[in-house]
């Protein structure tokens, strides 16, 4: 592989998984589910489907 | 020939490997560079992930790269997603570092640099990554079931109820443990405690743009929100330099506490979008950021480690915290080598998202490694500290005595040599009043960072700013944690209550969520109340508490894992967790007695109680009596638990080893993946 098309892959799997760690992705997946566009509605009701699983994420000491 | 190459290429890693742990223990009367230290660990990692993990994967759990995983199976786009390996891998990594692998190595630095190294490396590669690995596999074939119903299913009732308590009684501790950090380390500190403040109204700035300005947004907001932190670290040196602002944000550890309390609970009350989430989200982009550039800043500057390998504190007599290098040194430092907390992340967010069995290793064994690395950082981060400086800052007052003076006499007679100038001149250049007796690991790490990141960019000049920097980076880490983990610890309560009375099992009814939140946000502010008061500065009691309770839960979680080895008729490689849980029951087992029963009123909780008795009652005297039973009956509660488990496991070993018993165990059937053409 190029090193120009190796980095590439490099920043798109960075930005990918910053996109999952900070939920990008998953309010993405739940606009593409519910047929919805992003709007300050749609985000409260993401959040709100989202605050049941983020709030039982356990964070290590 | 590529063969030979690799064979040739393993075998020059494990001469190196070598040189560096040789170097590393053999080292006497002379300095070296940290650089040893990290280059000792990237070859363990590499030699422990590269034949130790394979073996695991391949003769003992047999990891199936057909074998279909829930995240496919369940696929809801909400929990169960299945996801990049490398995507997993910073989700996992970004769930289980925490503080701990930054605070336990700097205390650990007391006996040396060397004890908390080779724990650090041989608990890791045979414990910690074990523990991750296997336990996530497990949970993964059980439909990404968390680690109590685990216990449940494959051991008994008993070992589901222990799990439930030690988790809970974690939480508690941790939390405890945490607030006294943060609070040691912002006491008398106008800038620290303005900075901190001002991430408050920052947090809930962001959860105001990502709602409303620009709906799900959520990097951008986080780089904001970065951006506004670091103009509020500015803007605290100008706040701690003004003679009217700075009284302002100058607090004493008691009012601190109760502030920290209140916020405790309201962050556990609120809405989650408008604190916790931002919160959480800038917490995690400082925390990645800071973590990448410690590790190019060590590189850039690779410093020389003025602590020595040992200390004279190894026998027991240290003042950060009392007891000898067996077993104390094992319980301070937890997270970094074996923590039992991860088991509950292993067995939580991360097995609903794996694609395929195979990508287990990376994610479990992998991340655990790339953690160990952050806490051999932090153990460098502190022993580039002259000792006599480590010592000033993390001695208590109860120790080393109230002033300067009596503080560097007692420290320089121990041999290592501090003056009170030289102190005075090194909190001027952090912009901090006095470095004296702040406790709890944060301000000596911080020091340290701060020392390494000037060193690398910017200059001694801003030292100042790094210091603050790193104190802000730490206190948000643990405030994060304390919002997650009170709410955590409250549905935990709350899943038990509504056994007994089903409204107080509804998380969205308010007086659950007030009552339950006041019970854990009070049980954590009861022990940080201890500790604020405690004259022995707090962290001699709570931080190997929170230790023991830590491995205490890693010695549950490693009791599941051989029990379903054994079950699944593995019971010739059940050694891959056994010997770790022999290692930590003798760990924990033996600190848990010294903690109880030590006739050393520095180490042991009853006979601090009995030293305190002897002397003139009083009020005061009769609370600190009462936190040291209370101490030790909580102590000797979780370890009766504990034993209580380990007791049900064995026997049910020896009835399936003896054929006695028919072992079944609860995975869910097998179903190929669709991922099957894909390679690796």
């Amino acid at each position: 592989m190029n090193p120009t098309a190796w980095l590439r892959n490099v920043v798109t799997l960075f930005v990918t998984c910053m996109r999952e760690i900070f939920d990008e992705s998953a309010y993405m997946r739940f606009l593409q589910q519910r047929r919805m566009r992003s709007s300050p509605e749609a985000y409260a009701e993401f959040s709100k489907d989202r605050a049941a699983t983020m709030t039982r994420r356990p964070r290590c000491c | 020939m590529a063969k030979l190459s690799r064979i040739l290429a393993w075998l020059t890693v494990a001469a190196l490997g070598t040189l560096a742990v040789a170097t590393i223990a053999l080292h006497r009367g002379e300095q070296i560079s940290a650089m040893w230290l990290v280059l000792a660990a990237a070859c363990t990692y590499a030699l422990g992930y590269r034949f130790y993990s394979k073996f695991i994967s391949a003769k003992v759990l047999a990891l199936d790269a057909l074998r279909a995983t829930p995240a496919e199976r369940l696929e809801n786009g909400r929990d169960f997603v299945p996801t990049n390996k490398w995507v997993v891998f910073g989700h996992h990594f970004a769930a289980i570092a925490g503080p701990g692998p930054l605070i336990g190595p700097v205390l650990a630095a007391q006996f040396g640099y060397l004890p908390g190294t080779l724990w650090i490396l041989a608990g890791a590669v045979f414990g910690g990554c074990v523990q991750d690995f296997v336990i996530l596999l497990f949970s993964v074939r059980r439909d990404g079931k968390c680690l109590t119903e685990m216990a449940r299913d494959e051991i008994g009732r008993v070992g589901g109820f222990v799990a439930y308590v030690a988790v809970l009684s974690i939480i508690v501790i941790l939390l405890g443990a945490g607030a006294l950090i943060v609070v040691n380390a912002l006491k008398s500190s106008p800038w620290g405690v303005f900075t901190i403040a001002m991430t408050i109204p920052i947090a809930v700035l962001m959860g105001f743009y990502v709602r409303r300005l620009r709906p799900g947004k959520v990097l951008e907001s986080s780089v904001l929100g970065f951006i506004l932190v670091i103009l509020a670290i500015l803007a605290g040196q100008r706040i701690s330099q003004n003679a009217t602002t700075a009284p302002w944000f100058t607090f004493g550890a008691p009012t601190l506490a109760i502030l920290i309390i209140i916020y405790g609970y309201a962050a556990s009350a609120l809405p989650v979008w408008m604190l916790l989430a931002p919160r959480d989200y800038l917490s995690t982009f400082v925390k990645l950021g800071t973590i990448g550039l410690l590790a190019i800043g060590i590189i850039a500057w690779h410093p020389t480690l003025h602590m020595p390998p040992l200390t004279r504190f190894v026998d027991g007599t240290g003042p950060v915290f009392s007891g000898n290098v067996f077993p104390f040194a094992f319980i301070t430092i937890a997270c970094g080598a074996v923590s039992g907390f991860h088991s509950l992340i292993s067995s939580g967010t991360t097995p609903k998202l794996i694609r395929r069995e195979t990508e287990i290793r990376m994610v479990g064994y992998g991340a655990m490694m790339a953690e160990s690395m952050v806490a051999i950082m932090a153990t460098v981060a502190a022993c580039v500290l002259q000792p006599g400086t480590y010592f000033a800052i993390n001695s208590p007052a109860g120790i080393v005595g109230r002033t300067a003076d009596t503080a560097v006499a007692t420290i320089s007679g121990w041999g290592f040599p501090v003056t009170a100038d030289g102190m005075h001149a090194l909190a001027l250049a952090v912009g901090e009043q006095t470095l004296f007796n702040r406790t709890g690991g944060a301000p000596a790490f911080a020091v340290g960072m701060a020392q390494i990141f000037s060193n690398s960019l910017g200059g001694q000049a801003v030292m100042a700013i790094w210091y603050h920097f790193a104190i802000m980076f730490e206190a948000l880490f643990i405030l994060t944690v304390l919002d997650a983990g009170t709410r955590v610890g409250r549905f935990m309560v709350q899943d038990a209550l509504g056994h007994l009375w089903k409204p107080l099992g509804r998380t969205s009814w308010y007086p659950s969520i007030l009552g339950t939140s006041a019970l854990i946000v009070g049980a954590w502010g009861y022990f940080l109340w201890q500790g604020v008061k405690d004259p022995l500065g707090g962290i001699n009691s709570l931080w190997p508490l929170f230790g023991i309770c830590n491995q205490l839960l890693a010695t549950v979680a490693l009791c599941v894992a051989t029990t379903i080895i054994v079950k699944t008729h593995k019971a010739r490689f059940a050694s891959v967790t056994l010997a770790p849980l022999v290692w930590l029951i003798a760990v924990t087992f033996t600190a848990s007695w010294h903690k109880i029963f030590d006739a050393n009123p520095r180490i042991g909780f009853l006979a601090h109680a009995r030293q305190l008795a002897a002397g003139a009652p009083s009020h005061e005297v009769s609370r600190l009596i009462f936190n040291d039973r209370l101490d030790a009956i909580v102590t000797g509660a979780l370890v009766s638990l504990v034993t209580l488990i380990l007791l049900e496991s064995a026997w049910l070993w020896i009835r399936v080893a003896s054929g006695s018993q028919k072992p079944v165990v609860s995975e869910v059937p097998f179903a190929i993946t669709r991922f099957a053409e894909e390679q690796g």
